[in-house]
């Protein structure tokens, strides 16, 4: 495990300045997007529940990529991959709360 | 929606002797503050020394202080309780103010108090243990502190301004619904959580990150003290667990302010929807209080009994364990919300797993103490008490695990006998242990502990005397949150011993309270920085730390890393050739995060009562703070070495 000699506590180190942050920029633009979609496919009742909620899930899967890729830099970066770890158990959370919330919420819509 | 015009009897409450009281005294004590700080010109101390600090260690204090201050008052909202519970037909408090008073109590003490001790003893510790000059953030670490701050300090205002919440702490609609609940004080439970919860989160990212990047050279995982993996464990559990919260807050007050109907009766809400969020984070939330304390034990007991920790791998592993499983648990807490067995069963089980791990902690504190010298110090009868405690609280809740029997207990007190015992005996016991043990570190100078122990007794046996027999009160059908009983319930006598129980911790938290002010003046200097012949580098540095901590980053080569650098100084084994100092690069202090937190609450209380202005100039000085720290290239600094030499020579090291 690289383990750096001097850590310096708050010091990020600045990317070299002058670029224009284009990836933060369109991703921003995107999730915006997203969620716009979202909020106007149900202010509209533009599909039957069963089709809103299988559209909805499917932005929030795309949500999850743009903030994935345009924000926390998924690709890159060194060391121990910390990241893969969290990620991984973000994912099962994630899915532990969705699937678990839609099973509670059908309210013994199961057989007896 | 709710209608926006107020009048000033509205604004201010009145028509209650207590409020009054409390106007009163909030009047004279801001005061006595403002007066005893002009005369003693201490306004530019109080700025450049705390209100702009970046410095883990004060942060720490400072978070440590508002908890104690905020576990008076929750105290205080339990005596009252107590006080009126105390005699069938009592009419002390009223319906309205009761409600107000369980509500106020109980999110003061998680959010308030539990909170900002942990994130206390995780500021004041974690950084000192791993060998490290400060967090890894510490600008958003002020942040975090000030958002709590300001957050709690909105909480506290509706007391006396607009009327203080009341549909419970866990606020679940369709009650705290505008439909049901016009007044300000939803919306200030609302806003002053979620502000207070951007700073947890904040906080939960910070210390994953300073235990995953900022250790010294060679303290790999596996050779961190425990309380950097309870830590660690929290960190994780905040980072998933509070956005869930953050979302259902929000809905609510958009149901609130913008008269949407996420969690309605009517235009197609689901109120259930806010439950099952809620308890989303809320179950993850009690482990993310009980592990640092959990943490704190195990330093305390291994300390004490002068051997390393038993079973450190599963320890560890029982703490990754609790974790992940808490997040399969939550349902239990709305096993009656009739979701049906197959989801009652799956819920009832994962809890019940739980107690696994948490057995295996217990075992292993104990076979640590086992043959070993064990010194019973103020912490050490802390985390003695814990024990027995601790078993009773988790026994109870694997009873309560049993969906089928929860039908009888839930919202009865015996669940409140439950939780006062796992959050009281576990994170309030743990805390002050850090406390008492930390102390020395923090300033310098040890508790005295006559007061300690007195303390201490009527706390524990007050604890036992106030709390069992709300088991049997459960047992014997009385509910939670109702506000007097009839006589004849055969409830008076076990009603009247809870609540002297309750004085008596109250006598016990003024003893603690007395022996902090009586050892600011005669308490023993710590002058060695190692008073309880410690285990972890914390002791290695003198008390209270330099601003930097180490001058040297220590290299470590084992597990409780200052044992083993004493036990190799005493066999003769020389220290390696020591590395010229060097100039340490450390953050600026700033204000900013005072400024930023501040225009939080500005927008916060703006919107409580619908005050768009004041909100719109609030959240305007939020996006100006935030603009300005990106154009902010001076941020850092560096320590001369000459510096490094006087202060250190100043500790009488080199
Ligand atoms: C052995 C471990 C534990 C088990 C099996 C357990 C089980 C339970 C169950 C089943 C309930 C729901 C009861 C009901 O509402 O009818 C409950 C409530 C509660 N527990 Fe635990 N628990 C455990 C440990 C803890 C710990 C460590 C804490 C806190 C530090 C805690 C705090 C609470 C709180 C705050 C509530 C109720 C909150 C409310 O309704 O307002 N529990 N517990
Ligand atoms: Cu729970």
């Amino acid at each position: 495990m690289s383990m750096m000699e001097e850590k310096v506590p708050g010091h990020t180190g600045r990317s070299e300045g002058g670029n224009w942050p284009w990836m933060h920029i369109i991703g921003f633009v995107i999730s915006i997007l997203l969620t716009l979609i979202a909020l106007r496919l149900v202010l509209a009742h533009a599909m039957g529940p069963a089709g809103l909620f299988v559209t909805i899930m499917v932005l929030a899967v795309l949500q999850i990529l743009v903030q994935l890729f345009f924000f926390m830099h998924i690709l890159e970066g060194g060391g121990p991959r910390w990241h893969l770890w969290m990620l991984t158990l973000g994912f099962i959370f994630v899915f532990t709360i969705i699937a678990g919330s839609i099973w509670i919420m059908t309210f013994g819509a199961e057989s007896y | 929606m709710p209608d926006d015009t107020l009048n000033v009897s509205h604004f201010l409450v009145t028509g209650d002797p207590l409020i009054y009281g409390a106007d009163v005294s909030i009047v004279v004590v801001s005061i006595a503050i403002v007066a005893v700080l002009t005369y003693y010109r201490k306004w530019g101390w109080l700025w450049r020394e705390w209100l702009t600090t970046v410095d883990h260690k004060k942060i720490g204090i400072m978070y440590m202080i508002a908890a104690l201050l905020m576990l008076f008052r929750g105290g205080v909202d339990a005596l009252l309780m107590r006080t009126q519970l105390a005699f069938p037909n009592m009419r002390f408090l009223k319906a309205e103010h009761y409600n107000q008073i369980f509500t106020t109590h109980g999110t003061i003490m998680i959010l308030f108090m539990a909170m900002p001790f942990i994130f206390a003893m995780m500021n004041i510790a974690i950084p000192l243990m791993i060998g490290a000059r400060d967090v890894a953030f510490p600008y958003l670490n002020a942040i975090s502190f000030w958002m709590f701050f300001f957050g709690a300090m909105l909480f506290n205002l509706s007391f006396v301004i607009g009327g203080s919440p009341d549909a419970g702490w866990t606020s679940y609609p369709p009650l705290a619904e505008s439909e049901f609940n016009l007044g300000p004080g939803e919306n200030y439970y609302l806003l002053a959580l979620q502000i207070s919860g951007i700073g947890s989160i904040a906080t939960g990212i910070n210390f994953f990150v300073t235990i995953l990047k900022m250790r010294a050279p060679g303290m790999t995982l596996m050779r961190m003290p425990l309380f950097c993996w309870a830590v660690l464990a929290t960190s994780v559990l905040i980072i998933f667990a509070f956005p869930v919260l953050t979302v259902a807050l929000a809905l609510l007050l958009i149901d609130r302010i913008a008269g949407a109907h996420f969690f309605t009766m009517l235009g197609g809400g689901n109120p259930m929807m806010y439950i099952n969020m809620f308890w989303i984070w809320g179950h993850p939330e009690v482990y993310i209080v009980v592990l640092p304390a959990f943490g704190i034990f195990s330093e305390v007991v291994a300390t004490f009994s002068g051997k390393r920790i038993f079973g450190y791998a599963s320890m560890v592993a029982s703490l990754m364990a609790i974790a992940v499983i808490s997040y399969f648990t939550w349902l239990h807490h709305f096993f009656t919300m009739g979701a049906g067995p197959g989801v009652n069963s799956f819920f009832a089980l994962s809890t019940m797993i739980i107690a696994i791990p948490t057995g295996v902690k217990i075992f292993n504190w104990l076979a640590t103490m086992y043959n070993g010298r064990v010194r019973v110090t103020v912490p050490m009868k802390w985390a003695l008490g814990f024990i027995p405690n601790f078993a009773v609280g988790g026994a109870t809740g694997v009873m309560l695990s049993v969906a089928p029997a929860d039908y009888q207990y839930h919202n009865s007190y015996f669940l409140i006998a439950h939780f006062h015992q796992t959050l009281i005996g576990g994170v309030v016991f743990g805390m002050l242990a850090g406390m008492y043990y930390w102390w020395p570190k923090m300033f310098g100078f040890l508790l005295e502990e006559r007061y300690a122990n007195w303390g201490f007794w009527w706390f524990n046996i007050g604890f036992y005397v106030c709390f069992i027999p709300q088991y049997l009160l459960g047992f014997m059908g009385m509910t939670r949150r109702i506000y007097t009983y009839p006589t004849g319930m055969g409830w008076s006598t076990l009603n009247l011993i809870s609540t002297i129980g309750a004085f008596m911790m109250g006598l016990g938290f003024l003893f603690i309270a007395a022996g902090i002010v009586y050892s600011i003046f005669y308490g023993e200097r710590d002058t060695t920085g190692d008073p309880w012949n410690g285990r972890t580098l914390e002791w290695s540095l003198p008390s209270p730390a330099p601003h930097y901590n180490f001058a040297r980053i220590p290299v470590v080569t084992s597990r409780d890393a200052w044992w083993t650098m004493k036990e190799e100084r005493k066999q003769g084994v020389l220290p390696p050739g020591r590395d010229e100092l060097r100039p340490i690069h450390m953050p600026k202090n700033s204000g900013r995060p005072f400024i930023l937190s501040l225009s939080f609450f500005v927008a916060g209380f703006g919107l409580v009562f619908h005050w768009y202005i004041l909100t719109v100039i609030g959240f305007a000085a939020v996006a100006a703070c935030l603009l300005l720290r990106s154009f902010d290239y001076d941020t850092d600094s560096y320590i001369p070495v000459d510096e490094i030499k006087k202060t250190e020579a100043s500790y009488g090291r080199s």
